[in-house]
């Protein structure tokens, strides 16, 4: 019995050893990209950064302050999580409703069904997209961000099924007090559905807010860059070096702390949000994936 | 007359939504006829020589097509392989833990990365490999070498594999929590009556009880196998390690649009989708027939 029990102490440590490595991996890098950008540039450039900054300044933040591209960029990804917000959500939820019926009682659902299944399994690919895109005079536009990809399916299929969940009776209730299917969806469905909704909400700003590929697709102009292609375009410069030597070169003499600093400002909308989101990814994940 | 009206109201809602899909997946559809063609952008699509299957011989030639899917599938395999593994430990472990205070605190930390983009998540891994980086610093405790991961046509994959999996596993492990939260705890008393110690524990009732699940996910990764990861590559690689990190995604887009041979792109984008398609509707068909469980 206490052979058994001094097993079972060894298992607890190492379990809580693999867990501890396997969560700092995690929390490590992210720690020390925030330490870069409290360090003086000096010790930055020299690798002396870990998990604690090195002679604690704040004049990569002051720089940050000054730099009225960062804050425009910054502007446009605000603008167009809003944007996409509306856009998205609305036309989830009013493509989900109707799907979610059954062919009996929606005629059309199985034909409206296929369009939406080929939609999401066939593609002209990326460069004929390109071009409608820019036959629609959209290209340099904030649109172009948003309206290719106004219809997310994966979303529209998820809601489709938190739909299908709800109990029938309550439909049928409001029916025969005669209320019309918007009032159904709107005053029935969605408060039904919420957690659901949350979850396809938060991917929904989380997609544009991360979102670096369209701008670089379909804004020619730099100044009109979103926050995470702004920031993507950083890394390029160093990337298209191909000369080993000329790359540790440029990254001695590249505003590490600058970059990092802009790095954990374009990062915290999203930490700030994270915590509510949890609770909701997680169920909707669960929700989603497991069950049919 | 109450049917009609709901009726109505169905097909209007459904309209924004169809108004969208049809500008922008339908219509684009007929720009496949581009892989068709010499296409030449002055002329437009039907301005441009019909050339039949000659993009699709081409690319057959050159060498780069071979090597872009050797690598996209390489690639991709490892990665889901990886990534399973690791998020099927970690949620084993996890599941041993008992104190709620940590289990809470371990999991927000890792599901953290996958809602950070690849275009902030570069500068972060640019960081820890590079030259000077903490890895090659660890490395050099033990008297190795530095190495440039970033340029290292042998390093630069092994590096692809190991960050994807540490951006996703946290996220990848809610699914196998959620399964072992559900294996009925009287099993595990009647076992550890009958004096099955943890480890047997884990072999004859936690493993068998997560098998459904595993197999239902690693079923819905087949389609994933021609995904290697744009996002991520597109942001960690450059021309010294095309050999070996070059992927299809990647191709068309150099070649496609940066390049501006829209048919060549077009018609390794065709090759793409079609593979695409034919991997997913079998995923459906596995999964449906392995699990009962339908992706549509």
């Amino acid at each position: 019995m206490t052979a058994q029990t001094l097993k079972s102490r060894i298992a607890d440590i190492i379990i809580w050893i693999l867990l501890l490595a396997l969560t700092l991996s995690c929390l490590v890098p992210l720690l020390n990209l925030v330490a870069i950008s409290f360090s003086d540039n000096a010790a930055a450039s020299a690798n002396l950064v870990s998990i604690f900054p090195v002679n604690p300044t704040l004049s990569s933040y002051d720089k940050l302050l000054s730099d009225s591209q960062f804050w425009r960029s910054f502007m446009i990804s605000v603008e167009r999580v809003g944007l996409g917000l509306l856009v998205n959500m609305t036309l989830m939820i009013l493509t989900a409703y109707p799907l979610s019926k059954s062919p009996r009682q929606f005629r059309g659902q199985k034909v409206y069904m296929n369009i939406v299944i080929f939609a999401m399994l066939f593609s002209g690919g990326l460069i004929p997209t390109f071009m409608v895109v820019k036959e629609l005079h959209l290209l340099d536009s904030i649109w172009s961000l948003i309206l290719p990809g106004a219809v997310p399916i994966g979303n529209v299929i998820l809601l489709m099924n938190a739909f299908r969940g709800v109990p029938k009776s309550l439909e049928e209730a409001a029916t025969i007090d005669g209320a019309s299917q918007w009032t159904i969806l709107m005053r029935i469905f969605l408060p039904v559905v919420l957690p659901t909704l949350a979850t396809v909400m938060l991917f929904t700003i989380v997609g544009h807010w991360n979102d670096y590929f369209g701008a670089l697709v379909y804004i020619n102009k730099t100044s009109n860059y979103p926050l995470q292609t702004y920031i993507q375009q950083l890394s390029v410069e160093v990337q298209n070096i191909t000369d080993p030597e000329k790359l540790m070169e440029l990254a001695k003499i590249s505003d590490r702390t600058l970059n990092a600093a802009k790095i954990v400002v374009s990062t915290l909308p999203l930490l700030m949000i994270y915590p509510f989101m949890q609770k909701y990814f997680v169920s909707g994940i669960v929700v989603g994936s497991v069950k049919e | 007359m109450k049917n009609k009206k709901d009726q109505a109201a169905f097909h209007f809602m459904m309209l924004p939504g169809m108004i969208f899909l049809i500008i922008f997946s339908f219509i684009p559809m007929f720009g496949i006829v581009m892989a068709f063609q010499n296409y030449i952008p002055a002329k437009g699509i039907s301005g441009s020589h019909w050339v039949g299957l000659d993009n699709f011989r081409f690319m057959l030639q050159i060498p780069d097509s071979k090597q872009i899917f050797a690598n996209t599938i390489v690639i991709a395999v490892w990665k889901i392989i990886a990534g399973t593994l690791v998020s099927i430990i970690f949620a084993l472990l996890l599941n041993e833990v008992r104190v709620r205070f940590a289990k809470r605190f371990m999991q927000t930390i890792v599901y953290l990365p996958n809602f950070l983009s690849w275009a902030i998540l570069a500068t972060v891994v640019m960081n820890i490999f590079s030259y000077e980086g903490p890895i090659n610093a660890f490395l050099g405790w033990f008297g190795i070498d530095p190495i440039l991961f970033m340029a290292s046509n042998k390093w630069f994959r092994p590096m692809l594999i190991l960050t994807d999996v540490w951006k996703g596993f946290g996220y990848g492990s809610i699914i196998y929590l959620a399964s072992l939260t559900s294996i009925d705890p009287g099993q595990y008393e009647a076992a550890s009556i009958d004096g099955a110690n943890r480890w047997k524990q884990l072999w004859y009732i936690t493993l068998p009880g997560m098998l459904p699940t595993i197999i239902l996910v690693t079923t819905l990764n087949l389609p994933n196998v021609l995904n290697a990861g744009f996002d991520q590559i597109f942001n960690l690689y450059n021309p010294l390690v095309y050999q070996t990190a070059d992927i299809i995604d990647t191709y068309v887009y150099r070649v496609g649009l940066v390049e501006r041979q829209y048919s060549l792109g077009t018609a390794v984008g065709l090759l793409r989708s079609v593979v695409g398609i034919v991997l997913i509707l079998s995923a459906n068909k596995l999964a449906q027939k392995l699990t009962d469980y339908r992706i549509f």
